[in-house]
């Protein structure tokens, strides 16, 4: 049945929902899913209401009658009320079932599993996302940015929260939104039955650039992740005095961003250590090559108007060494 | 068949009452007057103008979503044109609108000669009309409001927000709560004692069942708001921590004053448009509203369960799930009352027997709007699935459909009903289909797709989107969409413009309607009734071919024995419930107070927003003076005894 409505949904949306990153409505994963066919099943009773009511309405109005009889006269509705009276107890009825669905797919759904086996710490800030793994050990914990890795089929618990306004974190094909409120911390959980990227997108109005603000979730195989995991707490070779990118990077770049096992700890852009692995740029505004991000550095304000990133006009051999710098950075 | 009545330039009665109630002519008349025909047709052409106002901001935006990633708006551009676009549509457009409609037609309809407080009624206007101009201060300098009609703390917040935009905003909406209070206020004494004789609350037309309900909604809703808005330039700019997170304040906060606020504000803008359509697409069906008791009681049941669905605009911000899942059951809940009111619009329609001029089309039209808008509100009622509705384009959609289907569309038909009342002439009725087509086609066109695009996850207040999310031909769609219920507003401006000058002649009751305005002539005479009708059932024109009971209403010339009251400026007072008359009221005659008010009320906001003392003195001291010589009581000793003709 959920096959047939999404086959009819594919027909209805343009260009079908393949090619709509974020459409839910053919979510497959656990708490996607359980929204979903809520979703198609509110759906389908919405528009039967719709065209039952419409066809009611276009008969009430073209039905046969006595031509250009426009007299008032003595009127009796005992049978149209008790009409209204079966129409608004069908209704009634209809509302009573579509809340107890609502309620039992919130109660599956609604809250995290106890024990969930990875729990991360994602921060919105204007205009990006600060995304920090925890663990049982400290030294295995670690700060990304602007990009989830998950396992696929593990239940992965998301602390939420804000460093500046409001934000909302949602990952469409893997569950619902959260907002993310300053001096908050919310908490949800995605859970991905299938390998792959998945796009997530602010979804509270934060300001010049919530458009582009977006990040990327990769799900990979439990092993895959693990190897993830591994490399993401190794330190980026070089020093400053050897290495000309990480030299241009420090003079350029480091009040602000963090690369770990070099000297470059700011705190107030995105984390970049292993930038070279990810997927996207900017919030996930751009796929993460060379050229996008020589562009990035030369046109920030162009490209993202009101980013917190300034244009630092750097010489064309700087944005060359930083660029190969940073892409190798796997 | 229709009831003649007094002609004021031949009754020697009528030219008496002329002479009271006459506003006095020039400059001064126009802005001392108190008439609340004036006033109501001043709200509908101001409401209308902020209407295309909010309207050309629309279109600009639709422009700048045509195609994926254009770059017609900068995000600062964006962003002060999508919040004056819902601040102007919700608070400039849609309330004013249906006050402008319930100026005009409540004196009419309850068979009075005017509003309670005509005074206050002016006051209301002069200050809606000065909280409008103050909200759009500081748009030509590219500083208007840019943090949405919903004003979300903290990006609101002077960190976050450090130009005046939302000074105006904040001050702007307490400037205009007063004119809504002060308004909402008037109805509600209006309604409870200035009826005619014998206009019992069983036989309201029920636009006054709407407005009343929503008055009384406003009374307890707006407060919220005001104050809200007050903390919040509190908090800007006197470093108060209401919302503050570094002083201990709660965002949250902000939401839940908001939305206390906002979703009565909702229904306060679609019942009386509701009661529109309960009024006038019986007349057009040719008999009366099928179960007026049930409509309304469910006006009124839905109003007060208005009240208790606000966090339902809350669902994703981390509140409990048991508190979301009783705000999901009774957001399921209020859909029951909309429910009886379709079937109520429908069984008339189908018992009755339907004349398709334009207001039908447009009230017909409206029924299945509401439907569609009816639905998708039921689907972001449901918690879980609102989970991924919220603040997506779906949202835009379903309040689109609501508000444009439930308040611009029963507007739009009750502007070509009333209009031959309003001035006396008809509008064109092929025009007027031909704007009914083009505005429900066009309307169509720009909003359904929305539904799509929200489900295809494109989220709200955008400024652009990226060409991968295959977004980009349907909101092409929306846009031609908007363009052409644009060129659907314009046929109807176009028809008014030629209509006032040229349209055929009215007549008393062209439409051969059953209410009390139809039984004076168009326009009605400044008094309205020459003698105070009496009435004794719901439909005082239609009741001989009814045969419901043997009483007959008095109107018009059968009314000369009824009461003239003219001694003075005056009006028969009624008991709440039963409309028995026991007093007369004194009316109060041209007045600059009410323009004066606010005027000094305009200098002194001005003056808080520049944070000039010198203005908010000047301002506020004004205000003391008026209002002094406002309450200043006045003798009406020479006129209180008061000949009752029986």
């Amino acid at each position: 049945m959920r096959r047939l409505l999404a086959l009819f949904g594919l027909c209805l949306l343009p260009g079908g929902c393949a090619r709509a990153p974020l459409s839910y409505l053919d979510a497959t994963s656990p708490i996607g899913g359980a929204i979903a066919s809520l979703g198609w099943g509110l759906t389908g009773i919405s528009v039967g209401v719709c065209i039952i009511v419409g066809l009611l309405l276009v008969v009430a109005i073209v039905r046969r009658r006595a031509a250009a009889d426009t007299a008032i006269g003595p009127v009796n509705d005992r049978l149209a009320l008790r009409w209204i009276g079966a129409g608004v107890g069908v209704s009634t009825v209809v509302l009573l079932g579509a809340a107890i669905w609502t309620l039992v797919t919130v109660h599956s759904i609604g809250e995290p599993p106890r024990n969930a086996p990875l729990t991360i710490d994602v921060v919105g800030q204007e205009w990006w996302w600060s995304v920090k793994y925890r663990a049982a050990d400290p030294a295995r914990e670690f700060e990304t940015a602007d990009q989830l890795v998950i396992p696929v089929n593990v239940p992965v618990k998301i602390e939420l929260t804000s460093r500046d306004v409001i934000h909302s974190f949602w990952v469409p094909k893997l569950g619902g939104k959260m907002d993310m409120i300053p001096s908050r911390t919310n908490v949800t959980w995605l859970e991905a039955d299938k390998i792959g990227d998945y796009r997530g997108q602010c979804s509270e109005f934060c300001g010049l650039q919530h458009a582009n603000m977006a990040f990327n979730v990769r799900v990979l195989s439990q092993a895959d992740f693990d190897v993830w995991w591994t490399r993401q707490l190794q330190p980026a070779a070089g020093s400053p005095d050897t290495d000309a990118g990480l030299n241009t990077f420090m003079v350029r770049c480091a009040a602000c961003h963090t690369i770990r096992g070099t000297p470059a700890g700011g705190i107030l852009g995105p984390d970049l250590s292993h930038f070279g692995s990810r997927e996207s740029i900017a919030a996930d505004l751009m796929p993460n090559t060379p050229e996008n991000l020589a562009n990035w550095i030369d046109n920030t304000q162009t490209i993202k108007p009101g980013v917190k990133m300034p244009e630092l006009h750097m010489l064309a051999s700087e944005v060359s060494d930083v660029t190969s710098y940073l892409e190798n950075l796997k | 068949m229709t009831v003649s009545q007094a002609d004021a330039t031949v009754s020697p009665e009528g030219r008496k009452l002329l002479g009271i109630w006459e506003t006095a002519p020039g400059i001064f008349g126009w802005l001392a007057t108190v008439d609340h025909k004036t006033i109501g047709i001043r709200y509908l052409c101001t409401a209308f103008f902020f209407l295309i106002v909010g309207g050309l901001e629309a279109l600009v935006m639709r422009v700048q979503l045509a195609q994926p990633e254009l770059k017609l708006l900068s995000p600062d551009a964006y962003n002060q044109l999508f919040s004056m676009h819902g601040t102007t549509m919700m608070f400039l457009y849609a309330l004013p609108m249906l006050s402008g409609f319930s100026n005009y037609l409540w004196p009419l309809m309850l068979g009075s000669r005017d509003m309670a407080f005509p005074r206050l009624n002016a006051l209301s206007y002069w200050t809606f009309l000065a909280a409008g101009i103050f909200l759009y201060v500081s748009f030509p300098i590219g500083q208007a409001p840019n943090g949405g009609w919903f004003a979300y703390v903290p990006n609101t917040s002077l960190q976050y927000d450090p130009g005046i935009n939302m000074d105006v905003f904040a001050l702007g909406l307490v400037f205009l709560g007063i004119s809504t209070v002060v308004g909402s206020a008037n109805f509600i004494v209006t309604l409870l004692r200035c009826r005619a004789p014998g206009m019992s609350v069983n036989r309201l037309p029920i636009i006054v069942w709407g407005t009343f309900t929503a008055s009384c909604a406003n009374l307890l809703a707006v407060p919220a708001v005001s104050l809200a808005c007050a903390m919040l330039w509190l908090d800007r700019r006197f470093g108060t921590h209401f919302f503050d997170v570094a002083g201990g304040g709660q965002p949250l906060l902000w939401q839940h004053l908001f939305w206390i606020f906002g979703h009565p504000w909702v229904y306060a803008l679609v019942l009386p448009a509701m009661g529109i359509v309960s009024d006038a697409l019986p007349v057009f069906c040719r008999r009366p509203l099928v179960g007026y008791t049930l409509v309304a009681i469910s006006t009124v049941a839905t109003m007060i369960l208005g009240f208790g669905v606000w966090v339902h605009h809350m669902f994703a911000t981390g509140l409990p799930v048991m508190s979301l899942s009783f705000f999901s059951a009774a957001s399921f809940v209020i859909a029951i009352p909309s429910a009886v009111g379709v079937f109520c619009w429908i069984a008339t329609i189908w018992t009755g027997k339907p004349q398709f001029t334009t207001p039908f089309l447009f009230f017909a039209g409206f029924v299945m709007l509401f439907v569609i808008g009816g639905v998708s509100g039921f689907m972001t009622a449901s918690v879980a699935l609102d989970w991924q509705l919220t603040d997506s384009y779906f949202v835009v959609a379903h309040l689109h459909y609501v508000l444009l289907g439930i308040n611009v569309f029963p507007v739009v038909g009750g502007i070509h009903f009333w209009f031959p009342k309003m001035t006396g002439r008809m509008m064109d009725e092929r025009l007027g289909r031909w704007t009914f087509w083009t505005m429900f086609i066009g309307f169509n066109a720009a909003f359904f797709p929305m539904h799509v695009t929200g489900l295809m996850g494109m989220p709200r207040r955008v400024y652009t989107y990226p060409a991968e999310m295959g977004v980009g031909g349907l909101n092409l769609l929306s846009t031609i969409g908007a363009f052409v219920f644009a060129l659907g507003v314009l046929l109807f401006l176009l028809n008014i413009g030629r209509s006032l000058r040229s349209g055929p002649p009215a007549g008393d009751n062209p439409w051969d309607a059953p209410a009390l305005e139809w039984s004076t002539s168009s326009p009605p005479p400044v008094y309205n009734f020459a003698t105070i009708p009496q009435v004794a059932s719901r439909h005082p024109l239609w009741e001989e071919r009814l045969g419901e009971t043997d009483r007959r209403s008095i109107l018009g010339d059968r009314a000369s024995t009824g009461m003239v009251l003219d001694r003075g400026k005056e009006t028969i007072g009624v008991t709440p419930l039963d409309a028995e008359p026991n007093v007369v009221l004194k009316m109060p005659g041209d007045s600059l107070l009410p323009f004066l008010l606010a005027a000094g009320m305009t200098v002194l906001f001005f003056g808080l927003l520049a944070r000039s003392g010198w203005a908010i003195g000047a301002g506020g001291l004004a205000e003391i003076v008026i209002l002094f010589l406002w309450l200043t009581p006045r003798q009406f000793a020479e006129s209180e005894e008061v000949a009752l003709h029986e």
